[in-house]
């Protein structure tokens, strides 16, 4: 991490990784749809409508990965003081909302056939509402302090306090039994049969790529711009 | 109920979200990189 603290050692790793991922996040993705769209059999009992899980599981992933990815770089920016991880943090936070909006919306469409309604106020819906909310405060909040001329602790102190959202949505299913079904994916396996399974994987790398991808071009759009602010100061004294 | 429109749907919000995302990020790292490059000729 620390190797990556000078600005321009990161910019010659992250100029041809951000082309890289964005290839590699486009085959897998669009393969991966397109295998879960065409080449499974509908489940038996939700029918065709499984074909949204390969979007609405990697989005879900995103959305929370996307928050730990803040937790991490808040961590990095208050004990270690990287130079990069307040740009990394603000560069996270609008696809984090993107997947979190993603994964809200494809379980809603998802919910009206299966469940016959588009929302329920239960545990797993709700606390990922509420990490999407945590995101739009974030963005809000970094862009004031930034604007503030502020080192963006602030910032940082609110992505800790948030991540304590990312336990509640995992275990929301165990802990609330309601609509939501329990987990049918593990580290140890899954309950889903591989002839259903197996586009997941793609869909999941793809779109994780896409995200790292995103990521990374908002990186390399902030510091952009910290140069042409300090060039500027530096002009204009 | 025909599970289709629904299928069809999620997939649209998906893709379109995830396209704006990228096009997005990409036209704010080309026009921040350009700004950049413009001012060191300068």
């Amino acid at each position: 991490m620390h190797a990556l603290a000078n600005p321009a050692r990161f910019l010659r790793i992250a100029r041809p990784a951000t082309l890289w991922l964005f290839l590699v996040g486009v085959v897998l993705a669009v393969g991966g749809m397109a295998a879960g769209l065409t080449l499974t059999p509908p489940d038996y009992l939700q029918g065709e409508t499984v074909r949204i899980m390969y979007i609405h599981v990697p989005s879900a992933w995103l959305g929370m990965a996307g928050w730990g990815g803040i937790a991490a770089a808040s961590v990095s920016q208050l004990v270690w003081r990287h130079p990069l991880a307040a740009v990394a943090g603000r560069a996270l936070a609008p696809a984090g909302a993107t997947f979190a909006a993603i994964c809200l919306m494809t379980g809603s469409i998802w919910g009206r056939p299966t469940w016959g309604t588009w929302w329920e106020w239960d545990g797993r819906l709700t606390s990922m509402l509420v990490l999407f909310f945590l995101y739009l405060g974030y963005i809000a909040l970094a862009s004031a302090e930034r604007e503030r001329g502020g080192e963006g602790r602030i910032t940082a102190i609110y992505g800790l306090v948030g991540a304590i959202n990312l336990p509640i949505i995992h275990y929301s299913v165990l802990w609330w039994r309601t609509l939501h079904q329990g987990e049918s994916i593990g580290l140890t396996g899954s309950t889903i049969d591989n002839s259903i399974l197996w586009p997941l994987p793609l869909t999941m790398i793809g779109f994780t790529c896409l995200f790292a991808a995103a990521a990374l071009m908002r990186m390399r759009a902030e510091l952009a711009e910290a140069k042409v602010e300090a060039r500027m100061r530096r002009m204009s004294a | 109920m025909n599970p289709w429109p629904f299928v069809a749907g999620a997939y649209w919000v998906a893709i379109t979200l995830t396209v704006g995302l990228l096009v997005w990020a990409y036209a704010s790292m080309r026009r921040a990189e350009a700004a950049t490059d413009a001012l060191k000729r300068k």
